[in-house]
Formats: structure tokens, C-alpha cells, sequence
């Protein structure tokens, strides 16, 4: 896209979510509708350029039946992305690169993750990309801009990005947690900004409470939210669940994304969120990322999720 | 009878804490199995992570931590001294366990 993007305060978001199926639905100014896919796929919404695109959930190193080849599965999500008629501006990885955070799977990720055509990629950790606790080996590797934190921001287009970690401040029986530095830091981050502005956040873990008892969500996230509430239009995306899960609360819109590696239950719906095994031909309509476009001539931003098949 | 009086100190064993012997935790479903257990000084506690997904068994006093325990494998450790040590998954913090060391 050409020319700042500068939304009014009326701004709509605009959500496509889809499915291999073809079912589809869209979330204009808070109300659900559904959509055609028809309509998604036409040129009109294809020349639109991508602002980004989220990939979630690649899981490398993970090995077992749900799915044997999360590299090819990651590789084909890359290769969704680099086969879009306009490349988005940068790519974000909302964590869980590697399975178990060895160091051999983030170069496995970081080797897979270069043959993306966008200039730039950003991430942020999921709990298995810290799964020692510390975290050292994730910001070795992609701490840099936030000196070691994990937590940063950037504009793009016209649009406010927020880059948070929500891993990192585990409470024994509780939901993650982005404790009380990064909470100070991103008031800080938000103070002066124009309520027009458009607010991007990306966190692994949900950033409000889907199932409490799978800790699919983060305990202090209200406090985040008491901060993001002036602004006009705010877009929240996490991953962690494996799946879409949306919500609409005001002008904050929070949506979860597929995973590349493999589908977890939805909630409550098994005795623990582990991997979900799906007959291997339904594998790639419950695998996707999220493209997300700012829509100029509609001063909206819009959503919509690919799978892999 | 004899039978009857065997079957009858088997459950009555059963029902003891594990104690005074080596114990593990089996891993199932995101949840320590037993959530408590309790072991002698100088015993080794084995957790067995029967789920597909990676686990952690993590001491909250920093005593012990696994990292990450792949679908399959084990983590065990030796408590040497007496205590109630609780742990978590740290990578699902709603898991958590007790060992208790007399």
C-alpha cells in the first residue's frame, strides 16, 4: 500500500475468516455476518495489499501423530505467504516456534523462516519457545530489538504495533501473565497516541479468558486492555489455541489464529487441550495463518484466515 | 481365607500414601497423577509424561526443574531432605503437584 493509512474514529474492522469447508463469516463495526467466500476471494479483496500476515504454532521439533511433518506443513504456510499477488510488509510469528526450545529447532524455524519473501519478520514467544524459563534461548535468537525483553513496538503503514510476552510470568494454577514492568511499559508506550490511530497487539497466549481450567488466558490482561479501550480500533491477535477463536468487545477486537503444526480441541471439548488427531487428508483445512489488510477506501482493517488446504 | 486376608493388605497398601520407597507421577491428561505424593527421605520420584505434549516439572522454591519432557520420556530426582516441595508445568501453569518428603 501506497500513502499513509490514516482511518477516521468511525473506523469499522473488517473480519474474513474461512475454512477449508468454505464456511465464512465476517465482523463489520462489532456484528457477525456471515460472508461469501466467493466475495473474499474475488479480485477486489485480492489486490488489496496485505498490511502483514500472522503465523502461529509451528511447533517444530514436534513429532507425534497429529502431525509427523510440522516442517512441511510450516514450509507450506511460507509458501502460502510467498505466493500472495501482493507481499505484505513484514510477517509475524505469534510463538510457539519450536516445540520444545532446543536449539536445533530454532535453527530448524530460523532456516525455514528465511525463505519468506517479506523483508521483515517479527515474533514473539510462546511457553514452548521458554520452556526452561528463562527464555535465553528465544532472545539469543530474536531479542535484539527489544534489547532482551521480548516485548517492543513498531509502526507500519500508518498502524501502531505492540509486540507483548505473556509467557514468561507463569502463576503456579493461574493463566499467563505480562506482569507489572511490561504493563508500565506499554501504558508509557500508548500515552500521547492519537485515538484515531489504529492499534495492533500480538501476545501468544490469549488476551482474554477463553477456558480458564486449559489456562487459555492471561491473568492480567484487563489491565492491558484499560489502556487499549480509548483507542478507535484495536486488533488484538494471539495464537496458543491452535484455532479461531473471535470476540468483539467495543471497539477491541480479539481473534485467535490457526496453527501450522496441528489443531488442538476446542475448549472443554477433550480432557486436556493435547494435539488433536484428525484424518490426515483433513489435516491442511485445520492449519492457516491470518493476512491482515487496512483497507483504505473503507478506513478499515481486514482479516482473513487461509488454511493450508 | 489366606486369600481373602492377602487381597485385603494388598488394598490396605493401596490405600497408604506412597512412602518410604521410590514413587512416579504419572502425567496424563495435563494433570501430576497423583497430584500428591509422598516419599522418605533419600527417594527418587519419577514422572512419567504420558501425554503428547511436552511437560515440565518445575520446583516453585527452584529445587528441581526438568525442562521441557517430551511426550513419552521421564524426569526423575533424589530428595535428600525432608520438606513439602510444590512444583508446576511451567508451560501449563494450571498443573501442579506436591512432593512430600518425611
Amino acid at each position: 500500500m501506497t500513502g499513509k493509512f490514516t482511518p477516521t474514529r468511525r473506523s469499522a474492522l473488517r473480519c474474513l475468516a474461512y475454512g477449508g469447508a468454505g464456511t465464512a463469516f465476517a465482523l463489520a463495526g462489532g456484528i457477525l455476518t456471515t460472508f461469501d467466500v466467493a466475495d473474499a476471494e474475488s479480485p477486489a479483496a485480492n489486490h488489496l495489499k496485505p498490511l502483514f500476515v500472522q503465523i502461529s504454532d509451528s511447533h517444530i521439533g514436534f513429532n507425534k501423530d497429529a502431525n509427523p511433518d510440522v516442517r512441511g506443513t510450516f514450509l507450506r504456510a511460507i509458501g502460502l505467504i510467498n505466493r500472495m499477488p501482493a507481499q505484505p510488509r513484514f510477517v509475524m510469528h505469534t510463538g510457539d516456534i519450536t516445540h520444545l526450545s532446543k536449539p536445533e529447532e530454532f535453527d530448524t524455524a530460523a532456516e525455514i523462516m528465511k525463505s519468506l519473501s517479506a523483508a521483515e519478520v517479527h515474533t514473539v514467544p510462546g511457553e514452548h519457545d521458554v520452556i526452561d524459563a528463562t527464555g535465553q534461548g528465544y532472545m539469543e535468537r530474536y531479542g535484539k530489538p527489544s534489547a532482551g525483553r521480548g516485548y517492543y513496538s513498531f509502526d507500519s503503514g500508518g498502524v501502531h504495533f505492540v509486540a507483548l510476552v505473556n509467557v514468561l510470568n507463569f502463576k503456579p494454577g493461574g493463566l499467563g501473565a505480562l506482569g507489572s514492568d511490561q504493563l508500565s511499559w506499554l501504558k508509557a508506550d500508548l500515552a500521547g497516541r492519537p485515538v484515531s490511530q489504529p492499534i495492533v497487539v500480538f501476545a501468544h497466549m490469549p488476551l482474554w479468558t477463553i477456558y480458564a481450567p486449559w489456562g487459555w488466558g492471561t491473568a492480567d490482561a484487563d489491565a492491558a486492555m484499560s489502556f487499549l479501550r480509548r483507542f478507535g480500533s484495536v486488533t488484538v491477535l494471539n495464537g496458543h489455541i491452535h484455532q479461531i477463536v473471535q470476540k468483539i468487545e467495543g471497539s477491541i477486537t480479539f481473534h485467535t489464529a490457526r496453527a501450522t503444526a496441528y489443531p488442538q480441541p476446542r475448549a472443554g471439548m477433550a480432557d486436556g487441550p493435547g494435539p488433536l488427531k484428525v484424518p490426515s487428508d483433513q489435516l491442511a483445512s485445520m492449519l492457516g495463518l491470518t493476512r491482515v489488510t487496512a483497507v483504505r477506501h473503507r478506513h478499515a482493517i481486514a482479516l482473513d484466515d487461509r488454511t493450508l488446504g | 481365607m489366606m486369600n481373602r486376608i492377602l487381597v485385603a493388605c494388598a488394598f490396605a497398601m493401596l490405600a497408604l500414601p506412597a512412602m518410604g520407597q521410590d514413587a512416579t507421577v504419572s502425567i496424563k491428561n495435563f494433570m501430576f497423577e497423583p497430584m500428591n505424593v509422598e516419599v522418605s527421605a533419600g527417594s527418587t520420584v519419577t514422572w512419567q509424561n504420558n501425554d503428547e505434549e511436552p511437560h515440565t516439572v518445575t520446583s516453585e522454591e527452584g529445587l528441581f526443574r526438568s525442562g521441557g519432557i517430551d511426550g513419552g520420556a521421564k524426569f526423575s530426582f533424589r530428595f535428600e531432605k525432608p520438606g513439602v516441595y510444590k512444583y508446576v508445568c511451567s508451560i501449563h501453569p494450571q498443573m501442579v503437584g506436591t512432593v512430600t518428603v518425611k
